[in-house]
């Protein structure tokens, strides 16, 4: 081991010298360099992955904010006895009360020492729509409201909305007889004189559908309830199976063919295309046990066996969680395998069983497709369904259904709808999420 | 709704059951449940469980068999009606079920009485409109033949109902005397009650199986249908695509698929690069911090429901792909809906799918790898492309191939961002259609069920269950045998 | 009186040729202190041998020396350790051509899913020793020779190198280590994952290898240390208890703590 030694080796080369360390060489350097490239690469792709987030985001709000407004005119209007019984008299009965209307907004633009603004009826149809048909309907129900000051909250149409949002330029108006660019003028005036003002428009959140015709008042809200019956149902039915399902293949299945067989089938249908699932419902429960189309009942056994896998899934995780010395303890002081079981390692999976339901439920609330096969997108929506039964049976739309309907017609002015439509749908989503999360943190247990 | 009581019934006594099981166990021994060989519960769970679980059994089966039978025979006496209207028997017999219903609802709401609904003739009455009358809308006239079938149908319906109530509240009785007598203190309730509950956990999981058999049938039944009125050949083998339904359809699946494939292709080139680089740095370059703010960031884009990216896609990246690429540029694109504007959309939507796989997998390579790169002077790029990568290779290829199956699959984003024409192009900015979106189009409409038009969806159904099912079975295999290999 | 002159003889002869040299180290792992002052010179063309009971650092303090923990991230070094009197921890040195210079050879043999061609120029290949193909053949079988493992895989060096027993795959790594031309070597328990005939020949290439290069080598197995090693340091409880000739520290231990455990009444 001395200097002789060594140098009388021959696999060393003599004149080798020590390299030093301290100063970095070329290739070092060349391969530092490469270094960053390629670190730069996972930033790009980091950045672009939350630069796609924020631009759906952005677009989200920016499309769907608006939906949630509407433009409306704020006005007071004092019908005394004879005008109602002479507006009822005439044979154009909404046409009487547009006139009347008309002559408040008249007044009250002149009391504001906006006089020179002339409101003519043809306009106001024009920015309002019809008008008279609602102000008659509330008389008509609330015949002794006459005499005293009423306040109206009258929707402006949905293209007047479009343009003060920017949406609707005045040039495209030209060949329009829905709106002229003249008719804009009166609306500028309008909203300088705080006459048109924006609202809430809380039709929107509780309302239902509307016609193809009428993208204003088309609302969300019987979609909501169908959605929440669909939901109920994949609950109901889901949780108590998934779990038991769960409990047999984690804790009693022996190792045989069956539970082989079990197993494929359940990762293979976990990724089984949702509108194969659609399909099935068609077939199944549609044409074969002739349950009614449309009917949340139907979707939610569908959104059911969608669900089923992945709740399977994360429910054996949580039981996997569970470490086996809770189950020998029970066993070693008498209990049955089942007592164990349902005692001891059930409560301490619970919140993750819960977490995995909750998450498969906000999966399948934002399921679209299968729901399309099974006829909740061809019925639109146009009532609150009344009690548990026709809520679970009769024909009503669903959260994403809507949306897409929406999405699908040829009127631009609902796409706003369904942009806002979103908005609430990823609320419901973002909820859920957090519950998830919420569960998680509170009840997780480190073993 | 009758159903509902007799199932309120069962469900009563089954409540009456174990009260009286728990009663009789604890009686039999003066209240000392010492004596007992299980807890008193049980006793009474044994009589619940026998009481409920046949009945429920039962009537399920009932209701599943019931219309399959009453189907069958009615249809038995159709054949000559079916030459005479020159119609398939299934088209005559979706006339019978149709008036039959509106008789149906027509008693329910006071319209005609029972006996009526039994005895109408149409030579004395115009069934069309009486049932209209009660807001049934049917629409032709009713013959005689479909009328009278439509009477036996509701016949045997009724005959079917009433044995249905008796038969499964006797068995629910009989299951609830049989659990009263086992309740003695020596019997074994609690083995009973178990076993019992076992068996319900066996049939939950059965539910599985039951779901793929019910897709599979549901599948194979109306696609061997559609075979037999259109030649598979054609369907197989045919170029062009275009549905009309009033007949003379030429429906080949190749336009179709090759939009399925060219969408899915343009998506795995958006999220397999992006997925892969963000999933290497977060699991080896991030700092903590950076990896618990981007990690979740980027999971976001997983949990966003499908018809989002399909509206983003239609209304966002469209109009600004035409914006780019559209007739005021290079005249490239006609419409917002394309090739591109769908696969981009899908892409952004598979980037949190591939890049969680691919965390997966790479995180799976042993460190003592890593170490042993390190230890010879690589740098981090240099162990991650030539010592991870390739080591985690099969698990990436395999997490791809799941991507692809998903996109294959993928529905709401083709449907709103992809188009409605089947062609055969190599332009991406295109309009084409695919397999999903025309099963969408070939059901929704109100076409007629028996019709190739609609049945080409079954088919379609099947080609995409089958692809699908291929690369997820073929998927799971490479992943399990690279996980065996590091294990 | 004749052992102390040939103690300062050696002592001699190490100052001269002292290859590393680490003073007053320290290493925390998080709030653990699991180095503390540890300060040794190690021999040129010498095997070193670091033994102790486990967690007592001595794998620690290696990692140290080709700074492998960088790669951990709660560790946190200080102190002192020279390379040809360079200091490693300078901001100047770049770990990667550190490596290439203080090669390693890990516990569990570990090599890559490649061939055993490619396992052995991959080294050569990143740091760009090769010019040509036939450069890098020359390199990779100059490599396996010296690690002693030439004529077992001459035949077959297409196949993977996870193919091999697990003794020939320790050679194979130390073949790979040695095919980047480190002027230390640097082996964590080389052969706990061995049997006894693939330890006997890892040791045999060890003593050979000791002829062109530092090489220093965890071991718990003391016997395994009396071996192959001219110097022993004993690690105890994060300190460096004694460092001195392998022959002495076994007959003629200074400190009670290596005597306790070299007789085994501590380990």
């Amino acid at each position: 081991m001395t200097d002789a030694t060594a140098g009388a080796t021959p696999a060393v080369d003599p004149g080798r010298k020590s390299k030093s360390i301290i100063t970095t060489d070329d290739n070092t350097r060349r391969r530092n360099r490469a270094e960053k490239r390629f670190q730069y690469y996972g930033i790009a792709a980091i950045g672009v992955g939350v630069f796609f987030l924020l631009a759906l985001t952005f677009s989200i709000l920016r499309s769907g904010l608006p939906a949630f407004t509407e433009t409306a005119v704020s006005l007071e209007i004092n019908l005394s006895q004879e005008q109602f019984d002479e507006a009822e008299s005439k044979l154009l009965k909404t046409g009487a009360y547009e006139q009347l209307f008309v002559q408040a907004l008249q007044q009250q633009l002149n009391a504001e020492g906006e006089g020179d603004v002339e409101v003519e009826e043809d306009a106001v149809g024009r920015i309002m729509g019809n008008v008279g048909s609602e102000i008659r309907e509330f008389y008509l129900a609330n015949q002794d409201q006459l005499g005293e000051p009423v306040t109206f909250n009258v929707p402006a149409s949905s293209r007047v909305d479009r343009y003060l949002n920017g949406g609707l330029s005045r040039e495209s108006l030209a060949e329009s007889k829905f709106l002229t660019p003249e008719d804009l003028d009166i609306v500028d005036r309008l909203v300088e004189a705080g006459t048109l003002t924006n609202v809430i428009d809380w039709d929107f959140i509780t309302g239902t559908d509307s016609g193809v015709d009428n993208p204003g008042g088309a609302g969300l809200g019987a979609s909501v309830i169908g959605s929440f019956f669909m939901m109920l149902v994949v609950l109901v039915l889901s949780l108590p199976i998934g779990v038991a399902a769960s409990i047999y293949l984690e804790e009693f299945a022996p190792q045989n063919k069956l539970t082989d067989f079990i197993e494929v089938n359940i990762s293979n249908l976990a990724a089984v295309p949702s509108i194969v699932y659609g399909i099935l419902g068609l077939a199944v429960f549609i044409q074969f046990a002739g349950l009614p189309q449309s009917a949340p009942l139907v979707g939610g056994l569908v959104l059911t066996l969608m669900t089923l896998p992945t709740i399977i899934i994360s429910t054996r995780a949580s039981l996997k969680s569970v470490p086996p010395s809770i189950r020998s303890a029970a066993l070693g002081v008498g209990a049955s395998k089942m007592q164990s079981v349902f005692h001891h390692v059930l409560p301490l999976a619970m919140p993750g069983i819960l977490t995995g339901t909750i998450i498969g439920l906000a999966q399948a609330l934002g399921e679209t497709a299968p729901l399309l096969l099974i006829g909740m997108v061809g019925y639109v929506a146009r009532g609150y369904p009344d009690g548990i039964v026709s809520g679970l049976m009769d024909p009503n739309s669903a959260m994403p259904a809507q949306i897409y309907t929406w999405a699908a017609r040829s009127d631009p002015a609902f796409y706003e709808k369904a942009w806002g439509g979103i908005i609430i749908l990823l609320v419901f989503l973002l909820a859920m999420n957090a519950l998830a999360i919420i569960l998680r943190r509170k009840f997780e247990r480190r073993w | 709704m009758s159903n509902t009581l007799l199932a309120l019934i069962v469900l009563a006594l089954g409540a009456i059951g174990y009260v009286i099981g728990r009663q009789r166990a604890l009686k039999a021994t003066d209240g000392d449940q010492r004596k007992l060989h299980s807890l008193p519960s049980y006793y009474g769970t044994n009589v619940l469980l026998k009481t409920m679980v046949p009945a429920f059994l039962l009537m399920l089966v009932w209701l599943l068999a019931q219309p399959i039978v009453v189907d069958r025979s009615v249809r038995a006496g159709l054949q000559d009606e079916s030459v005479r209207q020159d119609r398939s028997v299934s088209l005559v017999m979706t006339d019978v079920r149709r008036v039959a219903n509106g008789l149906g609802i027509a008693v329910e709401q006071g319209v005609m009485s029972r006996d009526e609904a039994r005895s109408l003739d149409t030579q004395s009455t115009d069934v069309r409109a009486r049932l209209g009358e009660a807001g049934v809308a049917l629409g032709s006239d009713v013959t005689p033949a479909v009328l009278e079938a439509a009477q036996q149908y509701r016949g045997l319906s009724g005959t079917g109902d009433i044995a249905r109530f008796a038969l499964v509240v006797a068995l629910a009785l009989a299951g609830l005397g049989w659990g009263v007598r086992e309740s003695t203190p020596s019997f074994r309730a609690r083995n009973s009650v178990e076993r019992g509950i076992k068996s319900l956990l066996i049939l939950a999981s059965c539910i599985a199986i039951l779901t793929t058999i019910g897709i599979v049938l549901s599948l194979v039944f109306n696609t061997i249908e559609f075979f037999r009125i259109y030649p598979a050949r054609d369907f197989f083998l045919s170029t062009t695509w275009s549905p009309s339904f009033g007949g003379g359809s030429e429906l080949g699946i190749l336009p179709l698929l090759w939009g399925t494939l060219y969408i899915s292709l343009i998506a795995l080139l958006v999220a397999v690069p992006i997925g892969l680089f963000a999933a290497v740095y977060l699991s080896e370059y991030a700092s903590k911090r950076v990896r618990s703010v981007a990690k979740p960031a980027i999971e976001i884009l997983a949990g966003i429901p499908t018809i989002v990216y399909g509206l983003f896609a239609l209304l966002t990246i469209g109009p600004l792909l035409l914006r780019v690429f559209g007739d005021d540029t290079v005249g490239w694109m006609d419409g917002g809906t394309a090739v591109m504007t769908a696969g981009l959309a899908m892409g952004i939507m598979l980037i949190p799918f591939v890049s969680s796989l691919s965390d997966d997998v790479i995180n799976a390579v042993p460190q003592a790898m890593r170490d042993g790169s390190y230890g010879l002077g690589a740098t981090q790029s240099e162990t991650i492309k030539q010592v991870i990568l390739p080591a985690a290779l099969p698990g990436i290829v395999g997490a791809i191939l799941l991507a692809a199956s998903r996109a294959i699959g993928e529905t709401m984003i083709v449907v709103l961002g992809a188009g409605a024409a089947a062609r055969l192009s190599l332009n991406p900015f295109e309009a084409m259609t695919t397999v999903t979106a025309k099963i969408v189009s070939q059901l929704t409409g109100d076409a007629d069920f028996s019709s190739a038009e609609a049945l080409v969806a079954f088919a379609l159904g099947m080609t995409l269950f089958v692809v699908t099912l291929g690369l997820n079975v073929l998927a799971l295999y490479i992943v399990r045998k690279y996980r065996e290999q590091y294990e | 009186m004749y052992d102390a002159d040939h103690n300062r003889t050696e002592n001699r002869v190490g100052q001269t040729d002292i290859k590393i040299s680490a003073k007053d180290v320290q290493v925390y792992y998080g709030t653990n202190h699991a180095i503390k002052d540890v300060s040794v010179d190690i021999q040129d063309k010498t095997v070193t041998a670091f033994i102790g009971p486990s967690g007592c650092g001595k794998s620690t303090f290696l990692r140290c020396i080709n700074r492998m923990n960088d790669t951990i991230d709660i560790a946190r070094m200080e102190g002192l350790i020279e390379i040809d009197g360079e200091n490693i921890y300078d901001k100047r040195v770049d770990p990667v051509q550190l490596r290439a210079k203080v090669g390693m050879v890990f516990q569990k043999p570990n090599p890559f899913p490649k061939s055993i061609y490619d396992n052995v120029a991959y080294g050569p290949k990143i740091h760009g020793l090769a010019k040509n193909k036939a450069e890098l053949d020359e390199i990779v079988e100059t490599a396996l020779r010296r690690g002693a493992i030439w004529d077992e895989v001459k035949d077959r060096l297409d196949a993977p190198g996870t193919g091999l027993s697990g003794g020939q795959q320790q050679r194979l790594c130390i073949a790979r280590a040695v095919a980047t031309e480190p002027e230390v070597l640097l082996m964590d328990e080389p052969c706990s994952a061995l049997d006894p005939i693939a330890t006997s020949q890892v040791e045999e290439l060890i003593d050979e290898l000791k002829q062109n290069y530092s090489v220093v080598i965890v071991t718990h197995s003391m016997q395994q240390a009396a071996r192959v090693s001219q110097k022993t340091a004993f690690f105890h409880l994060g300190n460096l208890v004694e460092y001195d000739d392998t022959e002495k520290i076994f007959t003629n231990p200074q400190d009670s703590r290596t005597e306790s455990y070299i007789t085994g009444r501590i380990g």
